[in-house]
């Protein structure tokens, strides 16, 4: 059992936690990921490590709520434990000195790319941070990027914090100044990260994506991750999770993260029933 | 000694009619009752020179367990069969007995052979309910040597490995990647060959013996082998197994529908998604299916595709019925639940809609020409023979290959192009010192009992080697 030490709610529906898991904790580096159990009848939820604390042996993670696993992740709290977690997986960031290096996170995306941020400020970068959400409220960890990144620059759809307008703004503005930028490196919504790679692809500009793609095992054995990266099929969860953004088909991996969208719903249906079915004190003990 | 008559056919073993299984996990073959078991343990003609012995490759003494069977002794029958197998009810359910010990019975000449898979299924099926404390007593351990062996892998090879490790005094950890032990016996092999609750069983078992299981651990990521080396480990068994899935490389195996079949059968399996949403995770229904592939593991992934609802169920293989590589049984079965063969038929590419979805699978005839490499007739295209088969499903099971998570992290492992990591046959011996391998890792996709027996070859060798003084390699 792996205990679930803290858990704070950073915005509406988005839950950090952090867990007791030192033999992660002492192996992992950014842009890595891991895989939990909630409990005996859970799926094999992957999420990118949100940083790590090799000395107390603990690993963060934030989530989403989005369907009935991590809805029932997030009625969890500290004392709770989690049955099953596993990593660290998938490839670490390519971390040197580049130079100058932009990045940008989106919604969920920001805790994945803070630790890379970190990583390469660490080893002697330029680091520019982009962050952006849908507004104000859900925009997340932003002291921690600003702590980060030499600049920060925060933009929200509706401009109720930072610039009105997309993370993609301030990136084209960079490269319409000529800024000399050495590598973007983009963690968010896949619409986001395809959106980041058309604004780079036609200055040349090297773009690192990390992809979040439907799996079970996260070692290499099911194959279910695949993704077309230059033409050539390759598995997120052994040869990325980070790859060239301008070799990514970003539509077939939309397509593909939709692949259980029926199920999805129905098992949602199905659990929020079975919840207010239940007595309220239970449904709201731990808030 | 009077001559008896001996009955030309083995006792049939009592099965769900297709009808029925098709409709549940359940498993297909029911066992023997004890009369029936004694039945035929009496046609074992209890040979002087026990060729049987020479086809088992964990040389279970098959004439001495059918002994006890015929006279009653059930618990004598499954200490004698525990003496050399560690996980006998799964044994009984999975060996392909018909290519080993039942090939070289004496009877199979002139008769059918002794049904030895189905005694000792059924031997070591009637201790497996018992609470430990009804158990016989194990025979004791031998005192402690002192050495720490880790395990890698906790699938047939490691966890046979283990079992002989602990019995020979050694602390043995068997690290698994997955959150159970078992690997392809849980996440491969379907509830109706082998039930989940049999493996889990044995693997207990195990532990009370005194093998340290951790799960959740991915030797490659969380540890490295060289880290277990200098961690305290005096040698480690490497049992990853051929887990990594091979796919065509043809047009459209990316389309939402398309699956392989590890992933198809972990989802099924190991996940149990045929009970979704009782359990959380989701695997697509398709109505209409085709497996490409024709070994044990397209037999499995075709039946549970009928198990989980599909109208129809297409398996596509390109040569003919006799090079199928599954057992006979598993085609057998399959061909009995309506699975439709469709011989000499390669795909060539997977035809979907807009929204990514498998619409079809365009295939195209082939016909047998000149023996290849491995002996079998090499299928060639026929032209102008393309077709579609309407499917919404493609379960891709054509072979699987190493992982290669333990020779990518492991400094001085040697690989061949195949992936494999190259060790002794006999020892399971490395280039690399104190690293032992064997299963599927050392010899390719294979079967369970195989890798059984590498995991004995290799304990007994790690035993001689810890021992030895001089520790040479």
């Amino acid at each position: 059992m792996f205990p679930i030490l803290a858990a704070r709610t950073l915005a509406p529906l988005v839950k950090e936690f952090v867990i007791d898991a030192r033999p992660v904790a002492l192996k992992a580096k950014a842009g890595q990921f891991i895989v939990l159990r909630i409990d005996e009848t859970g799926e094999r939820i992957p999420l990118t490590i949100a940083g790590v604390d090799a000395t107390q042996g603990t690993v963060r993670i934030v989530f989403l709520e989005v369907g009935k696993s991590t809805r029932k992740l997030g009625t969890l709290g500290a004392g709770d434990s989690l049955l099953d977690f596993v990593g660290p997986l998938g490839n670490p960031s390519h971390v040197e000195k580049f130079g100058t290096v932009v990045c940008i996170g989106g919604g969920v995306g920001v805790p994945a790319v803070l630790p890379i941020a970190h990583a390469l400020k660490a080893a002697g970068n330029h680091v520019i941070g982009i962050t952006g959400a849908r507004r104000a409220d859900l925009l997340i960890l932003e002291d921690e990027m600003r702590g980060a990144c030499h600049e920060l620059f925060v933009t929200t759809d509706d401009g109720s914090r930072g610039d009105r307008g997309l993370v993609t703004d301030p990136l084209r503005r960079f490269i319409a100044e000529g800024r000399k930028i050495d590598l973007v490196v983009a963690v968010g919504p896949a619409i986001m990260m395809k959106a980041v790679a058309a604004a780079t692809q036609p200055h040349g500009l090297k773009t690192v994506v990390s992809l979040n793609s439907v799996m079970v095992d996260g070692t290499g054995m099911c194959g279910g991750c695949r993704v077309t990266v230059g033409g050539q099929t390759k598995f997120v969860c052994v040869d990325g999770p980070e790859f060239d953004a301008h070799q990514v088909n970003f539509d077939e991996l939309m397509m593909r993260q939709r692949m259980y969208r029926n199920q999805e719903k129905t098992a949602l249906t199905r659990y929020d029933e079975c919840r207010s079915a239940q007595p309220r004190e239970e449904v709201t003990s731990r808030g | 000694m009077a001559r008896k008559e001996i009955i030309p056919k083995k006792h049939a073993m009592p099965c769900q009619t297709p009808a029925e299984r098709v409709k549940n996990f359940a498993e297909v073959a029911l066992g023997y009752s004890e009369q029936t078991a004694m039945a035929e343990a009496a046609r074992c003609l209890q040979c002087k020179r026990p060729t049987c012995v020479d086809g088992c490759p964990v040389e279970v003494d098959i004439p001495g367990f059918i002994a006890r069977v015929a006279a009653g002794d059930f618990v004598g029958a499954a200490q004698r069969l525990k003496e050399k197998n560690l996980l006998p009810s799964i044994c009984g359910r999975v060996c392909p007995q018909e290519d080993q010990c039942e090939a070289r019975c004496t009877l199979s000449k002139k008769f059918e052979p002794v049904g030895i898979g189905r005694l000792e299924r059924f031997v070591a099926d009637t201790q497996l309910w018992l609470e430990p404390a009804a158990l016989p007593p194990e025979p004791p351990l031998p005192p402690a040597s002192g050495f720490k062996v880790a395990v890698v892998g906790s699938g047939p090879a490691g966890l046979t490995a283990a079992g002989d490790l602990v019995r020979l005094g050694h602390r043995v950890t068997v690290f698994e990647a997955l959150h159970k032990a078992g690997g392809v016996l849980v996440y491969g092999i379907p509830e109706f060959r082998l039930p989940k609750a049999i493996v889990e069983r044995e693997v207990q078992a195990l532990q009370r013996m005194g093998v340290e299981l951790r799960t959740n651990f991915v030797i490659g990521k969380t540890e490295t082998i060289d880290e277990l080396l200098a961690n305290s480990y005096d040698a480690v068994f490497v049992a990853t197994g051929a887990g990594l899935p091979h796919f065509m490389n043809i047009p459209g195996e990316n389309l939402n529908g398309v699956y392989s079949a590890n992933e198809f059968l972990t989802r099924a399996n190991l996940m149990k998604a045929y009970r979704f949403p009782e359990y959380d995770t989701p695997i697509h229904l398709g109505k209409r299916v085709a497996v490409v592939g024709a070994g044990n593991v397209a037999m499995d992934a075709a039946r549970t595709a009928l198990r989980l609802g599909a109208e129809k169920v297409f398996l596509v293989y390109r040569r003919s019925h006799e090079e199928m590589p599954a057992r006979a049984e598993e085609i057998e079965h399959a061909e009995e639940e309506g699975i439709d063969l469709r011989l000499l038929t390669s795909p060539v590419r997977i035809l979907g809609d807009k929204e990514n979805w498998v619409t079809g699978c365009e295939c195209i005839r082939m016909e047998l020409g000149e023996p290849d490499a491995s002996g079998r007739r090499r299928p060639v295209a026929v032209p102008q023979s393309e077709h579609v088969l309407p499917v919404d499903t493609v379960i891709m099971a054509i072979g699987q290959s190493p992982n290669p998570l333990v020779p990518a992290t492991t400094p001085g492992l040697e690989t061949t192009r195949h992936g494999t990591i190259v060790g002794d046959p006999e020892t399971g011996k490395t280039g690399k010192r104190g690293v032992f391998v064997g299963g599927d890792i050392l010899t390719g996709a294979a079967t369970v009992i195989l890798a059984m027996g590498a995991g004995r070859k290799s304990a007994r060798a790690i035993d001689v080697w810890l021992r030895d003084p001089e520790r040479k390699w």
